[in-house]
Protein backbone atom coordinates (compact mmCIF):
# COMPACT_ATOMS: atom_id res chain seq x y z
CA UNK A 1 0.00 0.00 0.00
CA UNK A 2 1.21 3.50 -0.80
CA UNK A 3 2.20 5.81 2.03
CA UNK A 4 2.43 9.56 2.12
CA UNK A 5 5.92 9.22 0.70
CA UNK A 6 4.91 6.95 -2.16
CA UNK A 7 5.57 3.22 -2.15
CA UNK A 8 7.07 1.90 1.09
CA UNK A 9 10.84 1.70 1.26
CA UNK A 10 12.01 -1.60 2.62
CA UNK A 11 15.26 -0.33 4.07
CA UNK A 12 13.59 2.46 6.04
CA UNK A 13 12.16 1.38 9.39
CA UNK A 14 10.99 4.88 10.30
CA UNK A 15 10.41 7.88 8.10
CA UNK A 16 9.25 10.98 9.98
CA UNK A 17 8.83 14.51 8.63
CA UNK A 18 7.95 17.64 10.63
CA UNK A 19 6.83 15.49 13.53
CA UNK A 20 5.29 17.69 16.19
CA UNK A 21 3.80 16.87 19.55
CA UNK A 22 1.96 19.49 21.55
CA UNK A 23 0.45 19.13 25.00
CA UNK A 24 -2.03 22.00 25.17
CA UNK A 25 -0.02 25.12 24.43
CA UNK A 26 3.31 23.44 25.16
CA UNK A 27 5.30 22.07 22.24
CA UNK A 28 7.27 19.03 23.43
CA UNK A 29 8.52 18.00 19.99
CA UNK A 30 8.89 20.72 17.37
CA UNK A 31 8.78 19.67 13.71
CA UNK A 32 11.63 17.16 13.73
CA UNK A 33 12.69 14.90 10.84
CA UNK A 34 13.72 11.38 11.76
CA UNK A 35 14.91 8.51 9.58
CA UNK A 36 15.76 5.12 11.00
CA UNK A 37 17.27 2.49 8.69
CA UNK A 38 16.37 -1.17 9.02
CA UNK A 39 18.87 -3.09 11.10
CA UNK A 40 20.62 -0.08 12.59
CA UNK A 41 20.80 1.06 16.17
CA UNK A 42 19.50 4.60 16.39
CA UNK A 43 20.14 6.73 19.46
CA UNK A 44 18.10 9.62 20.82
CA UNK A 45 20.06 11.74 23.27
CA UNK A 46 19.12 14.85 25.15
CA UNK A 47 18.73 16.39 28.60
CA UNK A 48 15.61 15.93 30.76
CA UNK A 49 12.52 17.27 29.07
CA UNK A 50 14.16 17.39 25.63
CA UNK A 51 11.26 15.44 24.13
CA UNK A 52 12.92 12.03 23.77
CA UNK A 53 10.11 10.00 25.31
CA UNK A 54 7.46 11.98 23.47
CA UNK A 55 9.30 11.24 20.23
CA UNK A 56 9.63 7.56 21.11
CA UNK A 57 5.90 7.33 21.81
CA UNK A 58 5.09 8.78 18.40
CA UNK A 59 7.56 6.55 16.53
CA UNK A 60 6.33 3.45 18.34
CA UNK A 61 2.74 4.21 17.26
CA UNK A 62 1.46 4.78 20.79
CA UNK A 63 0.73 8.49 20.72
CA UNK A 64 -0.45 10.37 17.68
CA UNK A 65 1.65 13.21 16.33
CA UNK A 66 -0.11 16.57 16.57
CA UNK A 67 1.12 17.17 13.03
CA UNK A 68 3.65 15.83 10.58
CA UNK A 69 4.00 12.73 8.44
CA UNK A 70 5.11 9.36 9.76
CA UNK A 71 5.67 5.93 8.25
CA UNK A 72 6.75 3.00 10.43
CA UNK A 73 7.78 -0.34 8.90
CA UNK A 74 6.36 0.86 5.62
CA UNK A 75 2.93 1.46 7.11
CA UNK A 76 0.89 4.49 8.12
CA UNK A 77 0.34 4.48 11.91
CA UNK A 78 -2.74 6.64 11.61
CA UNK A 79 -4.51 3.78 9.91
CA UNK A 80 -2.80 0.69 11.24
CA UNK A 81 -1.13 1.52 14.54
CA UNK A 82 -2.29 -1.71 16.24
CA UNK A 83 -0.97 -3.86 13.37
CA UNK A 84 2.40 -2.10 13.45
CA UNK A 85 2.68 -2.48 17.23
CA UNK A 86 2.33 -6.21 16.71
CA UNK A 87 5.76 -6.09 15.00
CA UNK A 88 7.37 -3.81 17.58
CA UNK A 89 8.90 -4.28 21.01
CA UNK A 90 8.38 -1.29 23.29
CA UNK A 91 10.18 -0.62 26.57
CA UNK A 92 8.84 2.50 28.24
CA UNK A 93 10.76 4.70 30.62
CA UNK A 94 8.58 3.22 33.39
CA UNK A 95 8.36 -0.57 33.63
CA UNK A 96 4.54 -0.85 33.63
CA UNK A 97 4.67 -4.35 35.13
CA UNK A 98 1.84 -6.04 37.01
CA UNK A 99 3.59 -6.20 40.36
CA UNK A 100 0.95 -8.37 42.09
CA UNK A 101 1.28 -11.34 39.76
CA UNK A 102 4.16 -13.71 39.12
CA UNK A 103 7.13 -12.87 36.95
CA UNK A 104 6.26 -15.59 34.46
CA UNK A 105 2.63 -14.46 34.39
CA UNK A 106 3.77 -10.99 33.43
CA UNK A 107 5.37 -12.55 30.38
CA UNK A 108 2.53 -14.90 29.44
CA UNK A 109 -0.27 -12.32 29.79
CA UNK A 110 1.72 -9.91 27.65
CA UNK A 111 2.49 -12.55 25.03
CA UNK A 112 -1.23 -13.33 24.84
CA UNK A 113 -1.92 -9.77 23.69
CA UNK A 114 -0.05 -10.67 20.51
CA UNK A 115 -2.46 -13.50 19.83
CA UNK A 116 -0.21 -16.49 20.53
CA UNK A 117 -1.73 -19.71 21.85
CA UNK A 118 -1.33 -20.45 25.56
CA UNK A 119 1.32 -23.11 25.00
CA UNK A 120 3.24 -20.82 22.66
CA UNK A 121 3.08 -18.08 25.30
CA UNK A 122 4.52 -20.44 27.92
CA UNK A 123 7.32 -21.43 25.57
CA UNK A 124 8.17 -17.82 24.79
CA UNK A 125 7.95 -16.83 28.45
CA UNK A 126 10.47 -19.54 29.36
CA UNK A 127 12.80 -18.33 26.64
CA UNK A 128 12.56 -14.75 27.86
CA UNK A 129 13.15 -15.75 31.49
CA UNK A 130 16.41 -17.22 30.36
CA UNK A 131 17.24 -14.15 28.30
CA UNK A 132 16.68 -11.93 31.35
CA UNK A 133 18.43 -14.39 33.67
CA UNK A 134 15.33 -14.55 35.83
CA UNK A 135 14.66 -18.31 35.77
CA UNK A 136 15.17 -18.48 39.53
CA UNK A 137 12.52 -15.81 40.03
CA UNK A 138 9.88 -17.17 37.66
CA UNK A 139 7.26 -17.76 40.34
CA UNK A 140 8.08 -14.79 42.55
CA UNK A 141 5.75 -11.85 42.43
CA UNK A 142 7.10 -9.20 40.08
CA UNK A 143 6.81 -6.68 42.93
CA UNK A 144 9.35 -8.66 44.94
CA UNK A 145 12.09 -8.20 42.32
CA UNK A 146 14.82 -5.61 42.72
CA UNK A 147 14.66 -2.52 40.52
CA UNK A 148 17.26 -3.89 38.15
CA UNK A 149 15.46 -7.22 37.83
CA UNK A 150 12.19 -5.44 37.12
CA UNK A 151 13.91 -3.50 34.38
CA UNK A 152 15.25 -6.70 32.85
CA UNK A 153 11.78 -8.20 33.04
CA UNK A 154 10.31 -5.18 31.26
CA UNK A 155 12.92 -5.51 28.52
CA UNK A 156 12.39 -9.27 28.18
CA UNK A 157 8.64 -8.76 28.03
CA UNK A 158 9.00 -6.38 25.10
CA UNK A 159 10.91 -9.05 23.17
CA UNK A 160 8.37 -11.81 23.72
CA UNK A 161 6.83 -11.33 20.26
CA UNK A 162 10.21 -11.50 18.42
CA UNK A 163 9.84 -7.90 17.22
CA UNK A 164 11.39 -6.53 14.03
CA UNK A 165 12.10 -3.22 15.70
CA UNK A 166 12.60 -2.46 19.39
CA UNK A 167 12.14 0.87 21.15
CA UNK A 168 13.99 1.24 24.45
CA UNK A 169 13.47 4.37 26.52
CA UNK A 170 16.41 4.57 28.92
CA UNK A 171 16.80 0.80 29.20
CA UNK A 172 19.73 0.91 31.61
CA UNK A 173 18.84 3.81 33.89
CA UNK A 174 18.94 2.64 37.49
CA UNK A 175 20.96 -0.50 36.76
CA UNK A 176 24.30 -1.16 38.43
CA UNK A 177 27.31 -1.14 36.06
CA UNK A 178 27.44 -4.91 35.85
CA UNK A 179 23.76 -5.26 34.98
CA UNK A 180 24.07 -2.40 32.53
CA UNK A 181 26.76 -4.39 30.80
CA UNK A 182 24.53 -7.45 30.61
CA UNK A 183 21.77 -5.41 29.01
CA UNK A 184 24.20 -3.90 26.48
CA UNK A 185 25.33 -7.40 25.61
CA UNK A 186 21.72 -8.39 25.00
CA UNK A 187 21.11 -5.35 22.83
CA UNK A 188 24.24 -6.11 20.81
CA UNK A 189 22.94 -9.63 20.25
CA UNK A 190 19.68 -8.20 18.94
CA UNK A 191 21.64 -5.90 16.68
CA UNK A 192 23.62 -8.80 15.30
CA UNK A 193 20.33 -10.44 14.42
CA UNK A 194 19.51 -7.30 12.39
CA UNK A 195 16.77 -6.15 14.74
CA UNK A 196 16.29 -2.41 14.37
CA UNK A 197 16.87 -0.62 17.67
CA UNK A 198 15.80 2.85 18.75
CA UNK A 199 17.31 3.77 22.11
CA UNK A 200 17.34 6.77 24.41
CA UNK A 201 20.00 6.97 27.05
CA UNK A 202 21.81 9.30 29.39
CA UNK A 203 24.98 7.22 29.14
CA UNK A 204 27.25 8.51 26.41
CA UNK A 205 29.42 5.45 26.65
CA UNK A 206 26.38 3.33 25.89
CA UNK A 207 25.49 5.49 22.91
CA UNK A 208 29.03 5.42 21.52
CA UNK A 209 29.29 1.65 21.79
CA UNK A 210 25.84 0.71 20.65
CA UNK A 211 24.52 3.31 18.24
CA UNK A 212 25.27 3.53 14.55
CA UNK A 213 23.64 6.92 14.32
CA UNK A 214 22.63 9.46 16.89
CA UNK A 215 20.30 12.41 17.13
CA UNK A 216 20.79 14.96 19.89
CA UNK A 217 17.61 16.72 20.98
CA UNK A 218 17.10 19.80 23.09
CA UNK A 219 13.85 21.69 23.78
CA UNK A 220 11.99 19.60 21.23
CA UNK A 221 14.47 20.33 18.43
CA UNK A 222 17.20 18.26 16.84
CA UNK A 223 20.47 20.07 17.46
CA UNK A 224 22.82 17.57 15.81
CA UNK A 225 22.83 14.21 14.11
CA UNK A 226 25.28 11.73 12.65
CA UNK A 227 27.49 8.82 13.61
CA UNK A 228 29.15 9.14 17.03
CA UNK A 229 32.54 9.68 15.36
CA UNK A 230 31.17 12.30 13.01
CA UNK A 231 29.47 14.19 15.79
CA UNK A 232 32.69 14.32 17.78
CA UNK A 233 34.76 15.35 14.80
CA UNK A 234 32.38 18.06 13.66
CA UNK A 235 31.53 19.61 16.98
CA UNK A 236 34.55 19.43 19.24
CA UNK A 237 38.30 19.39 18.94
CA UNK A 238 40.28 16.20 19.37
CA UNK A 239 41.26 16.61 22.98
CA UNK A 240 39.78 18.03 26.11
CA UNK A 241 41.51 19.64 29.07
CA UNK A 242 39.50 19.82 32.26
CA UNK A 243 40.46 22.20 35.01
CA UNK A 244 38.88 21.27 38.34
CA UNK A 245 38.32 23.87 41.04
CA UNK A 246 37.15 23.53 44.63
CA UNK A 247 35.22 26.79 44.32
CA UNK A 248 32.82 27.40 41.48
CA UNK A 249 34.79 28.93 38.61
CA UNK A 250 33.45 32.15 37.05
CA UNK A 251 33.87 33.80 33.68
CA UNK A 252 36.59 35.80 35.38
CA UNK A 253 38.46 32.68 36.34
CA UNK A 254 38.26 31.61 32.74
CA UNK A 255 39.38 34.95 31.28
CA UNK A 256 43.10 34.07 30.98
CA UNK A 257 42.14 31.03 28.92
CA UNK A 258 41.10 33.11 25.96
CA UNK A 259 43.67 32.56 23.27
CA UNK A 260 44.45 29.02 24.29
CA UNK A 261 41.15 27.93 22.82
CA UNK A 262 38.07 29.60 21.40
CA UNK A 263 35.96 26.79 22.75
CA UNK A 264 35.45 26.34 26.45
CA UNK A 265 32.59 25.78 28.89
CA UNK A 266 32.48 26.98 32.48
CA UNK A 267 30.64 24.47 34.67
CA UNK A 268 29.82 24.30 38.37
CA UNK A 269 32.97 22.42 39.35
CA UNK A 270 35.32 22.80 36.38
CA UNK A 271 36.24 24.53 33.17
CA UNK A 272 36.28 22.39 30.04
CA UNK A 273 38.71 23.43 27.33
CA UNK A 274 38.52 22.04 23.79
CA UNK A 275 41.93 21.90 22.13
CA UNK A 276 43.85 20.13 19.38
CA UNK A 277 46.74 19.21 21.64
CA UNK A 278 46.10 18.64 25.32
CA UNK A 279 49.73 18.60 26.51
CA UNK A 280 50.51 21.95 24.89
CA UNK A 281 47.34 23.52 26.23
CA UNK A 282 48.03 22.28 29.76
CA UNK A 283 51.46 23.87 29.72
CA UNK A 284 49.96 27.12 28.48
CA UNK A 285 47.36 27.08 31.28
CA UNK A 286 50.11 26.92 33.90
CA UNK A 287 52.17 29.53 32.09
CA UNK A 288 49.22 31.94 32.36
CA UNK A 289 49.14 31.51 36.13
CA UNK A 290 45.95 29.47 36.52
CA UNK A 291 46.09 27.08 39.47
CA UNK A 292 43.32 24.53 39.23
CA UNK A 293 43.19 21.91 41.96
CA UNK A 294 43.50 19.22 39.34
CA UNK A 295 43.99 19.08 35.59
CA UNK A 296 43.03 16.19 33.32
CA UNK A 297 43.62 15.60 29.65
CA UNK A 298 41.54 13.13 27.62
CA UNK A 299 40.19 12.46 24.17
CA UNK A 300 36.88 14.17 23.47
CA UNK A 301 33.69 12.12 23.69
CA UNK A 302 30.02 12.44 22.86
CA UNK A 303 29.57 13.90 26.31
CA UNK A 304 31.59 16.91 25.16
CA UNK A 305 29.55 17.23 21.99
CA UNK A 306 26.50 17.32 24.12
CA UNK A 307 27.94 19.92 26.45
CA UNK A 308 29.04 22.09 23.54
CA UNK A 309 25.65 21.95 21.84
CA UNK A 310 23.31 22.30 24.79
CA UNK A 311 25.50 23.99 27.41
CA UNK A 312 24.53 21.23 29.82
CA UNK A 313 25.99 17.94 30.95
CA UNK A 314 23.99 14.82 30.31
CA UNK A 315 24.27 13.05 33.59
CA UNK A 316 22.63 15.23 36.18
CA UNK B 1 -5.45 -16.49 17.01
CA UNK B 2 -6.46 -15.45 20.49
CA UNK B 3 -9.16 -12.79 20.53
CA UNK B 4 -7.68 -9.57 21.96
CA UNK B 5 -10.76 -8.86 24.08
CA UNK B 6 -10.41 -12.28 25.68
CA UNK B 7 -6.71 -11.78 26.37
CA UNK B 8 -7.51 -8.51 28.15
CA UNK B 9 -10.19 -10.30 30.14
CA UNK B 10 -7.71 -13.04 31.05
CA UNK B 11 -5.44 -10.50 32.71
CA UNK B 12 -8.30 -9.01 34.75
CA UNK B 13 -9.38 -12.47 35.86
CA UNK B 14 -5.82 -13.35 36.82
CA UNK B 15 -5.61 -10.26 39.02
CA UNK B 16 -9.07 -11.03 40.45
CA UNK B 17 -8.16 -14.64 41.27
CA UNK B 18 -5.52 -13.50 43.72
CA UNK B 19 -8.26 -11.88 45.80
CA UNK B 20 -11.08 -14.31 45.26
CA UNK B 21 -11.11 -15.72 48.78
CA UNK B 22 -11.54 -12.31 50.37
CA UNK B 23 -14.08 -11.19 47.82
CA UNK B 24 -16.06 -14.45 47.91
CA UNK B 25 -16.52 -13.93 51.63
CA UNK B 26 -17.78 -10.38 51.24
CA UNK B 27 -20.06 -11.48 48.40
CA UNK B 28 -21.98 -13.67 50.81
CA UNK B 29 -21.72 -11.61 53.94
CA UNK B 30 -23.32 -8.55 52.37
CA UNK B 31 -26.64 -10.13 51.39
CA UNK B 32 -26.82 -11.89 54.76
CA UNK B 33 -26.36 -8.61 56.59
CA UNK B 34 -28.82 -6.82 54.33
CA UNK B 35 -31.53 -9.39 54.68
CA UNK B 36 -31.21 -9.84 58.43
CA UNK B 37 -30.98 -6.16 59.31
CA UNK B 38 -33.45 -4.73 56.85
CA UNK B 39 -35.72 -7.71 56.46
CA UNK B 40 -36.05 -8.68 60.10
CA UNK B 41 -35.24 -5.36 61.76
CA UNK B 42 -37.11 -2.91 59.59
CA UNK B 43 -39.59 -5.58 58.61
CA UNK B 44 -40.70 -5.70 62.23
CA UNK B 45 -42.11 -2.19 61.82
CA UNK B 46 -43.27 -2.33 58.22
CA UNK B 47 -45.39 -5.31 57.44
CA UNK B 48 -46.83 -4.85 53.99
CA UNK B 49 -45.88 -2.85 50.91
CA UNK B 50 -48.14 -2.93 47.86
CA UNK B 51 -49.74 -6.04 49.26
CA UNK B 52 -46.45 -7.92 49.73
CA UNK B 53 -44.53 -8.97 52.76
CA UNK B 54 -41.78 -6.31 53.26
CA UNK B 55 -38.93 -8.82 53.03
CA UNK B 56 -40.32 -10.21 49.80
CA UNK B 57 -40.96 -6.77 48.47
CA UNK B 58 -37.48 -5.46 49.18
CA UNK B 59 -35.42 -8.46 48.03
CA UNK B 60 -35.65 -7.94 44.25
CA UNK B 61 -34.63 -4.30 44.67
CA UNK B 62 -31.72 -5.20 46.92
CA UNK B 63 -30.35 -7.60 44.33
CA UNK B 64 -30.58 -4.95 41.62
CA UNK B 65 -28.98 -2.43 43.95
CA UNK B 66 -26.10 -4.83 44.67
CA UNK B 67 -25.49 -5.19 40.93
CA UNK B 68 -25.63 -1.42 40.49
CA UNK B 69 -23.14 -0.89 43.30
CA UNK B 70 -20.81 -3.55 41.95
CA UNK B 71 -20.83 -2.02 38.48
CA UNK B 72 -20.12 1.44 39.89
CA UNK B 73 -17.51 0.45 42.47
CA UNK B 74 -15.48 -1.77 40.17
CA UNK B 75 -15.26 1.03 37.61
CA UNK B 76 -13.80 3.72 39.83
CA UNK B 77 -10.40 2.94 41.40
CA UNK B 78 -10.13 -0.15 39.22
CA UNK B 79 -9.97 2.04 36.12
CA UNK B 80 -8.10 5.08 37.43
CA UNK B 81 -5.36 2.98 39.00
CA UNK B 82 -4.71 1.30 35.66
CA UNK B 83 -3.92 4.68 34.18
CA UNK B 84 -2.17 6.27 37.14
CA UNK B 85 -0.42 3.64 39.22
CA UNK B 86 -0.49 0.14 37.81
CA UNK B 87 0.65 0.75 34.25
CA UNK B 88 -1.13 -2.37 33.02
CA UNK B 89 -2.98 -0.37 30.44
CA UNK B 90 0.21 1.26 29.16
CA UNK B 91 1.61 -2.22 28.72
CA UNK B 92 -1.46 -3.25 26.71
CA UNK B 93 -1.14 -0.08 24.70
CA UNK B 94 2.29 -1.29 23.55
CA UNK B 95 0.75 -4.33 21.84
CA UNK B 96 -1.76 -4.89 19.02
CA UNK B 97 -4.60 -4.67 21.58
CA UNK B 98 -6.89 -1.84 20.51
CA UNK B 99 -8.65 0.60 22.82
CA UNK B 100 -12.03 -1.00 22.16
CA UNK B 101 -10.55 -4.41 23.08
CA UNK B 102 -9.32 -2.97 26.38
CA UNK B 103 -12.73 -1.53 27.25
CA UNK B 104 -14.64 -4.59 26.11
CA UNK B 105 -12.39 -6.96 28.08
CA UNK B 106 -12.72 -4.75 31.12
CA UNK B 107 -16.54 -4.57 30.92
CA UNK B 108 -16.83 -8.34 30.57
CA UNK B 109 -14.78 -8.59 33.74
CA UNK B 110 -17.16 -6.17 35.50
CA UNK B 111 -20.06 -8.26 34.23
CA UNK B 112 -18.54 -11.43 35.67
CA UNK B 113 -17.87 -9.74 39.02
CA UNK B 114 -21.50 -8.58 39.05
CA UNK B 115 -22.94 -11.98 38.21
CA UNK B 116 -20.87 -13.55 41.01
CA UNK B 117 -22.32 -11.04 43.49
CA UNK B 118 -25.82 -11.69 42.18
CA UNK B 119 -25.31 -15.46 42.38
CA UNK B 120 -24.17 -15.15 45.99
CA UNK B 121 -27.27 -13.08 46.77
CA UNK B 122 -29.57 -15.62 45.14
CA UNK B 123 -27.95 -18.46 47.08
CA UNK B 124 -28.51 -16.64 50.36
CA UNK B 125 -32.17 -16.06 49.47
CA UNK B 126 -32.52 -19.68 48.45
CA UNK B 127 -31.07 -20.78 51.78
CA UNK B 128 -33.60 -18.49 53.47
CA UNK B 129 -36.31 -20.29 51.49
CA UNK B 130 -37.47 -17.19 49.64
CA UNK B 131 -36.19 -17.78 46.12
CA UNK B 132 -38.84 -17.77 43.41
CA UNK B 133 -38.25 -19.01 39.84
CA UNK B 134 -39.14 -15.60 38.41
CA UNK B 135 -36.43 -13.98 40.49
CA UNK B 136 -33.81 -16.63 39.79
CA UNK B 137 -34.26 -16.48 36.03
CA UNK B 138 -34.56 -12.73 35.59
CA UNK B 139 -31.87 -11.60 38.03
CA UNK B 140 -28.78 -12.42 35.91
CA UNK B 141 -30.16 -10.49 32.93
CA UNK B 142 -31.57 -7.47 34.70
CA UNK B 143 -28.58 -7.21 37.03
CA UNK B 144 -26.06 -7.59 34.21
CA UNK B 145 -27.83 -4.83 32.30
CA UNK B 146 -28.00 -2.38 35.21
CA UNK B 147 -24.42 -3.07 36.20
CA UNK B 148 -23.19 -2.26 32.69
CA UNK B 149 -25.51 0.75 32.50
CA UNK B 150 -23.63 2.35 35.40
CA UNK B 151 -20.23 0.74 34.72
CA UNK B 152 -19.82 2.15 31.21
CA UNK B 153 -20.27 5.86 32.10
CA UNK B 154 -18.34 5.39 35.36
CA UNK B 155 -15.47 3.81 33.42
CA UNK B 156 -15.54 6.76 31.02
CA UNK B 157 -15.49 9.15 33.97
CA UNK B 158 -12.62 7.37 35.70
CA UNK B 159 -10.55 7.47 32.53
CA UNK B 160 -11.12 11.22 32.28
CA UNK B 161 -9.95 12.29 35.76
CA UNK B 162 -6.53 12.52 37.40
CA UNK B 163 -7.56 12.84 41.00
CA UNK B 164 -9.27 10.16 43.05
CA UNK B 165 -11.09 12.79 45.12
CA UNK B 166 -13.58 12.92 42.29
CA UNK B 167 -14.81 9.51 43.40
CA UNK B 168 -16.11 11.03 46.63
CA UNK B 169 -18.14 13.47 44.57
CA UNK B 170 -19.41 10.63 42.41
CA UNK B 171 -20.31 8.49 45.42
CA UNK B 172 -22.11 11.28 47.27
CA UNK B 173 -23.90 13.06 44.49
CA UNK B 174 -24.64 10.27 42.05
CA UNK B 175 -24.40 6.75 43.43
CA UNK B 176 -25.85 7.34 46.90
CA UNK B 177 -28.86 9.41 45.74
CA UNK B 178 -29.47 6.88 42.96
CA UNK B 179 -29.48 4.07 45.52
CA UNK B 180 -31.77 5.92 47.93
CA UNK B 181 -34.29 7.27 45.43
CA UNK B 182 -34.64 4.42 42.97
CA UNK B 183 -37.38 2.57 44.80
CA UNK B 184 -35.12 0.02 46.43
CA UNK B 185 -36.07 0.66 50.07
CA UNK B 186 -39.48 2.29 49.60
CA UNK B 187 -41.85 2.79 46.66
CA UNK B 188 -41.14 5.77 44.41
CA UNK B 189 -44.76 6.82 44.88
CA UNK B 190 -43.74 7.90 48.40
CA UNK B 191 -41.48 10.56 46.94
CA UNK B 192 -42.69 14.13 46.32
CA UNK B 193 -44.26 14.37 42.86
CA UNK B 194 -41.51 16.62 41.47
CA UNK B 195 -38.75 14.15 42.38
CA UNK B 196 -40.44 11.13 40.83
CA UNK B 197 -39.48 11.98 37.22
CA UNK B 198 -35.87 12.47 38.36
CA UNK B 199 -36.02 9.07 39.90
CA UNK B 200 -36.82 7.59 36.51
CA UNK B 201 -33.59 8.98 35.11
CA UNK B 202 -31.70 6.52 37.27
CA UNK B 203 -31.03 3.19 35.55
CA UNK B 204 -31.44 1.52 38.93
CA UNK B 205 -35.11 2.54 39.10
CA UNK B 206 -35.79 0.65 35.90
CA UNK B 207 -33.86 -2.40 37.06
CA UNK B 208 -35.75 -2.44 40.38
CA UNK B 209 -39.10 -2.29 38.60
CA UNK B 210 -38.04 -5.06 36.24
CA UNK B 211 -36.93 -7.26 39.10
CA UNK B 212 -40.17 -6.74 41.02
CA UNK B 213 -42.30 -7.32 37.97
CA UNK B 214 -40.53 -10.61 37.33
CA UNK B 215 -40.59 -11.62 40.98
CA UNK B 216 -44.32 -10.91 41.37
CA UNK B 217 -45.37 -11.98 37.91
CA UNK B 218 -46.56 -8.53 36.88
CA UNK B 219 -44.19 -8.15 33.92
CA UNK B 220 -45.70 -7.24 30.54
CA UNK B 221 -43.76 -7.42 27.25
CA UNK B 222 -44.22 -3.68 26.80
CA UNK B 223 -42.80 -2.57 30.17
CA UNK B 224 -39.98 -5.13 30.00
CA UNK B 225 -38.98 -3.89 26.54
CA UNK B 226 -39.07 -0.25 27.62
CA UNK B 227 -37.06 -0.78 30.80
CA UNK B 228 -34.42 -2.83 29.00
CA UNK B 229 -34.28 -0.29 26.17
CA UNK B 230 -33.60 2.45 28.70
CA UNK B 231 -30.76 0.44 30.30
CA UNK B 232 -29.37 -0.32 26.86
CA UNK B 233 -29.33 3.40 26.04
CA UNK B 234 -27.11 4.00 29.07
CA UNK B 235 -24.81 1.16 28.08
CA UNK B 236 -24.43 2.42 24.52
CA UNK B 237 -23.89 6.04 25.57
CA UNK B 238 -21.40 5.00 28.25
CA UNK B 239 -19.56 2.76 25.80
CA UNK B 240 -19.02 5.64 23.38
CA UNK B 241 -17.98 7.99 26.16
CA UNK B 242 -15.49 5.45 27.48
CA UNK B 243 -13.99 5.05 24.02
CA UNK B 244 -13.58 8.81 23.81
CA UNK B 245 -11.96 9.25 27.23
CA UNK B 246 -9.67 6.23 26.81
CA UNK B 247 -8.60 7.45 23.40
CA UNK B 248 -7.89 10.93 24.67
CA UNK B 249 -5.77 9.58 27.50
CA UNK B 250 -3.91 6.90 25.58
CA UNK B 251 -3.09 8.69 22.34
CA UNK B 252 -1.50 11.63 24.19
N1 LIG C 1 1.34 13.83 28.76
C1 LIG C 1 1.96 15.02 28.88
N2 LIG C 1 1.25 16.12 29.19
C2 LIG C 1 1.85 17.33 29.30
N3 LIG C 1 3.16 17.55 29.12
C3 LIG C 1 3.93 16.49 28.82
C4 LIG C 1 3.37 15.17 28.70
N4 LIG C 1 4.38 14.33 28.39
C5 LIG C 1 5.50 15.07 28.34
N5 LIG C 1 5.24 16.36 28.60
C6 LIG C 1 6.22 17.46 28.59
O1 LIG C 1 6.93 17.43 27.38
C7 LIG C 1 8.30 17.69 27.59
C8 LIG C 1 9.13 16.57 27.02
O2 LIG C 1 8.90 15.42 27.79
P1 LIG C 1 9.58 14.04 27.48
O3 LIG C 1 9.09 13.07 28.48
O4 LIG C 1 9.39 13.71 26.04
O5 LIG C 1 11.12 14.39 27.74
P2 LIG C 1 12.39 13.42 27.82
O6 LIG C 1 13.37 13.95 26.85
O7 LIG C 1 11.97 12.02 27.67
O8 LIG C 1 12.92 13.70 29.29
P3 LIG C 1 13.58 12.68 30.37
O9 LIG C 1 15.03 12.60 30.04
O10 LIG C 1 13.36 13.38 31.66
O11 LIG C 1 12.86 11.40 30.27
C9 LIG C 1 8.49 17.88 29.09
O12 LIG C 1 8.53 19.26 29.35
C10 LIG C 1 7.25 17.28 29.68
O13 LIG C 1 6.87 17.94 30.86
MG1 LIG D 1 11.97 10.42 28.86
Amino acid sequence: MDTEFGPPLDDMAVLGRDLTKRFGEFTAVDAINIDVYSGECFGLLGPNGAGKSSTMRMLSCISQPTSGALTVLGTDPRREAARIRGRLGIVHQENNLDLDIKVVENLTTYARYFGFSRSECRRRAAEMLEFAQLEQKAVSKAGELSGGMQRRLAIARALVNSPEMVFLDEPTTGLDPQMRHVVWQRLLELKQRRTTLVVTTHYMEEAEQLCDRIVIMDHGHIVAEGTPQMLIKENVSQEVVELWFSETPTEETAAPLKGISEQFDVLADRIVLYVANGEEAAKEVHRRGLTPERLTIRRSTLEDVFLRLTGRTLAE
Amino acid sequence: MANPTITVLERHMLLYQRLWRASAFSLFILPVLFLTSIGLGVGGYIHQVDGHDYLQWITPGLIASTAFQTGANESTYGVLSEFEWVGGIKAMRSTPVRIQDMIRGWLIYVLIATELAVAAFLIVIWLAGALTPGLAISAPFVCGAVSLAIATPTTAFSAAINDQDWFLVLARFVILPATLFSGVLFPISQLPAFIQPLSYLSPLTHAVELMRDFAFGTATPMTVALHFAYLLAWIVAGWFLANITYRRRLTD
